[in-house]
């Protein structure tokens, strides 16, 4: 359930972005004044130690598939949360780059949706509260089964609601969720027995190493609230910064690029630029997620006809600025002109790396 | 457990690719990732139903390609096994979005179509972004970039730790997965008890491997702080370098420049 | 000169579950020494080798370097005496590159960039790995890795150089290759090995460990002559000691003569 760049619109990209960055901050602050520095080799082992653990399967009775160990809850029960989102948010970094599991922009939302649910809320509100201070076998499977859904089903509910908002996919809102929260219960039920049996095993082998995880107890009382209101200050800024353009602007870059050229006052003549401008600017008021689809199912056949009206509009504008009356005109010349752009994309990279090897 | 041994070869394949010696390879990391992400940005920027704008962007990852001299073959078999997650959900475009928006003729093509499609090509143009940044950059550079650029030392240091320790790890937990494939017949043995006690001993082994590091740590007078080695130069000519890409994917995305080209063609053979 | 000594004085050792690991080991080892520290699995020579830098606090006893006490307040200088490499090079090769891991002692101890680049060049060349140098440590080889884990500890010039199982899982031509180079060392130096050939070429002296405590301690060739001793502590004499299996003939005078 990784985000991907190809779903999200850069206000909700570059928010999560500014979200995690912020945690990340503040969290390697505190790792810094409060942990022993031997956690620090303890973190990058624990994080290598993920992606091996995920090449070990087991056979799940019945079904017929099978499953393996997720992370994120295991890592904060060993860890503590801090240390945890650290290490979550590395093992996100190492998938982005080389797994191609997302991307570099929907980086932010994966670190969010799969560190912070589990490190801060799943952890230390359900899985501490129910193990209290004398694990047992028991609890430890409770505690684990409960908490590993509840992180889940609050990651999966923050991609439905981060790809809603970014307005790529059309899929609405409750469909989503009709779909995301059922796949990760099933997965959070087995990842949480998989996590309770590890667990365990490893309290009855070396007690001491579950002990010391859960006496460091993160020092200053309410860490959930320190870093909610770390969350909520940054997310507050950027978002009302991001959405302050993005509201009117698809994404920041076009408005801010109007406003240092002051392209927007010049009265251009009837055609080339000023029209250009002009089919620019309609098509910012398109805008992808604000104002566009209603996640409601029902009232989805009805709210697209009117709503078509703008992309007509716009079609329109452009077909103008094209100098073409019609559109399956402008469709094909698009059609045409993208393939032979890809064409010389090929060809430009095909005589430079020609000139390469003979250099 | 074939996919990530595979994943992890590809990753140590793609590693050697930072080894490099292109002019692209000698940049200073930090261009390479802020251009990178300006790219990435200029991309996903499009409104949702833009095919042919995203399409010119394609110059980039081909021109980085050549100028860098990556296998191309290794690159797009890499971003041709799209995120299945962007698939799955793309999908439902064209069943949600059936307005014609386009017509060719007798073809109709509904708005979900085109969206799905501009989704898959930024997902190809995305990822592949990430692919090339760390093909001619290598990870160890993009941490200390990023480092440079404001990210925290004990995540940069996390990063670097763990990145060393997957190499080490996969392959001890692919002994013991094999020793355990070897010894169950079918799918015996292959339950949730053998299970937690594997992966339960590969932490435990995993813990004291920190432990030992720990230690190696220590008796080479580590004292909690990590030194930078190396610097390299944002120089004049990691600024042309950013300043040309920006600038043309900047351009890229106001202007369509596949619709001028077509209109031009079009317009010469009517 | 006085730095390069090593002694050790009634060690004790009790692991918190429980179990003694050494029970009263002392010995004195002196400039420029090279001794090997053998003895069956479980001996004691790991939590042994422990001690000297530090990782381990005894129970009782006490460890000298150079005449200084080992503790927390010296534990600083005694580390940058004692260069320690361990069994895997693995756990001592945690950073991205050669150059980056044979720099970080150096870097730790506070060197300027330039005369950290010089003795990383110098010791690289040293161990001869001076190409490894840009490579992260998982392209290497056993062999390659065992020299460069060598460097990182020579770079920070120590006086006493310890090492846990040297040869382990090196192939033979990669053996015999650190084996030349650890002769040509002036350092003090002490080993623990299984490999006993490579502990009867390199080391004139010998600690035998059983049980937690010295039940030899003497001339290499006299303790491996000792049958009886090496029995009872699950040893057996080096195979270069051993009859020719052709010929079954027993060659031990021969090579004590051409040791002498």
């Amino acid at each position: 359930m990784h985000m991907a760049d190809a779903l999200l619109s850069p206000a909700v990209g570059g928010t999560l972005w500014a979200a995690s960055a912020g945690t990340i901050a503040y969290c390697s602050s505190k790792v810094r004044k409060d942990i022993d520095d031997s956690k620090i080799p303890l973190m990058g082992v624990l994080g290598a130690f993920i992606f091996a653990a995920q090449m070990i399967n087991f056979s799940i009775p019945v079904t017929g598939s099978s499953g393996h160990l997720g992370g994120g809850l295991i890592l904060t029960i060993l860890l503590g949360p801090y240390a945890a989102f650290l290490t979550i948010a590395s093992v996100l970094v190492v998938q982005a780059l080389f797994f191609a599991d997302g991307g570099l922009l929907a980086l932010g939302c994966n670190i969010f949706n799969l560190g912070f649910f589990p490190a801060f809320i799943a952890s230390p509100f359900i899985y501490k509260k129910i193990i209290g201070n004398r694990p047992t076998a028991t609890k430890i499977s409770v505690a684990s089964v409960l908490a590993a859904i509840a992180g889940l089903q609050m990651g999966a509910l923050s991609v439905v609601l981060e790809t809603v908002s970014s307005g790529i996919s059309s899929l609405p809102f409750s469909t989503f969720v009709a779909m995301m929260l059922p796949i990760h219960l099933a997965i959070g039920i087995v990842e949480g027995l998989v996590t309770a049996s590890v667990v365990s095993f490893v309290y009855k082998a070396r007690p001491e190493i579950m002990n010391s995880a859960l006496e460091a107890r993160p020092i200053g009382n309410h860490p959930v609230r320190n870093i909610a209101a770390v969350f909520l200050a940054v997310t507050v800024v950027t978002g009302g910064f991001v959405s302050r353009f993005a509201s009117n602007n698809p994404d920041g870059l076009e408005w801010s690029i109007t406003k240092v050229t002051g392209l927007e006052e010049l009265k251009a003549p009837e055609q080339g630029l000023h029209v250009a401008l002009n089919a620019l600017q309609e098509r910012i008021a398109f805008l992808p997620g604000y104002s566009f689809r209603k996640p409601d199912q029902k009232t989805k056949i009805e709210a697209s006809k009117p709503e078509t009206a703008p992309t007509d509009q716009i079609k329109q504008t452009e077909q103008k600025a094209d100098d073409q009356k019609n559109p399956v005109a402008t469709g094909i010349a698009g059609l045409v002109g993208g393939t032979i752009s890809l064409g010389l994309a090929l060809l430009i990279g095909y005589i430079l790396k020609r000139k390469h090897r003979t250099e | 457990m074939a996919s990530i041994q595979n994943a992890v070869l590809d990753l140590k394949n793609l590693d050697l690719l930072a080894n490099g010696n292109s002019a692209i390879h000698r940049l200073d990391a930090r261009a390479k990732v802020l251009i990178t992400l300006v790219f990435i940005l200029c991309v996903v920027s499009n409104n949702r139903y833009e095919l042919t704008t995203l399409l010119p962007f394609f110059i980039f990852p081909v021109v980085m390609i050549s100028l860098a001299d990556l296998p191309p073959l290794f690159i797009l078999r890499k971003i041709i096994l799209l995120c299945p997650f962007v698939v799955a959900v793309g999908i439902f475009n064209p069943v949600f979005d059936q307005v014609i928006l386009l017509q060719i003729g007798p073809l109709g093509i509904s708005g979900g179509w085109i969206s799905f499609a501009s989704i898959l090509v930024r997902s190809i143009l995305t990822v592949g972004a990430a692919f090339i940044l760390v093909g001619v950059t290598g990870f160890t550079a993009v941490c200390q970039a990023l480092e440079r650029l404001g990210m925290p030392q004990v995540f940069a240091v996390q990063l670097l730790f763990l990145y060393r320790y997957i190499f080490v790890l996969t392959e001890e937990s692919g002994r013991a997965s094999r020793a355990r494939e070897l010894r169950s017949c079918g799918k015996k043995g292959q339950g949730i008890g053998s299970y937690s006690s594997m992966v339960g001993h590969l932490l435990l082994r995993t813990w004291q491997r920190a432990e030992r590091i720990h230690m190696a740590m220590l008796a080479r007078g580590f004292t909690g702080e990590f030194h930078a080695s190396r610097q390299s130069r944002f120089g004049a000519s990691e600024i042309r370098f950013v300043l040309a890409w920006s600038t043309l994917f900047i351009f890229l995305r106001l202007q369509n420049v596949s619709q001028l080209l077509g209109s031009l063609i079009t317009g010469l053979f009517p | 000169m006085s730095h390069h000594i090593v002694e050790v004085k009634n060690l004790r050792h009790v692991y918190p579950d429980g179990t003694a690991a050494l029970k009263d080991v002392s010995f004195i080892i002196t400039h420029g020494e090279s001794v090997g520290i053998i003895g069956a699995n479980g001996a004691g020579k790991s939590t042994l080798l422990q001690h000297l830098n530090g990782c381990l606090e005894p129970s009782s006893g006490a460890i000298h370097i150079g005449h200084t006490p080992l503790s927390k307040g010296t534990l600083p200088d005694i580390r940058r005496t004692i260069g320690m490499v361990f069994q895997d090079p693995d756990d001592q090769l945690f950073m991205p590159t050669v150059f980056d891991d044979v720099a970080f002692g150096p870097l730790n101890l506070g060197y300027t960039p330039a005369d950290v680049e010089q003795r990383v060049t110098d010791v690289l060349e040293l161990v001869g790995a001076g190409h490894l140098r840009d490579k992260p440590p998982y392209h290497l080889s056993g062999g390659e890795k065992k020299r460069v884990a060598i460097a990182t500890v020579l770079s920070m010039s120590p006086d006493i150089l310890v090492m846990d199982e040297p040869t382990n899982g090196l192939d033979p031509f990669a053996r015999r290759q650190l084996m030349k180079l650890l002769r040509d060392f002036k350092h003090t130096r002490i080993f623990t090995s299984h490999d006993l050939d490579m502990v009867l070429e390199l080391c004139e002296r010998v600690i035998v460990l059983h049980e937690g405590e010295v039940w030899a301690d003497g001339p290499a060739l006299e303790i491996f002559n000792n049958d009886k001793l090496l029995a009872e502590c699950r040893l057996e004499k080096p195979f270069s000691m051993q009859g020719c299996p052709v010929c079954r003939k027993q060659k031990q005078d021969i090579f004590s003569e051409s040791q002498e």
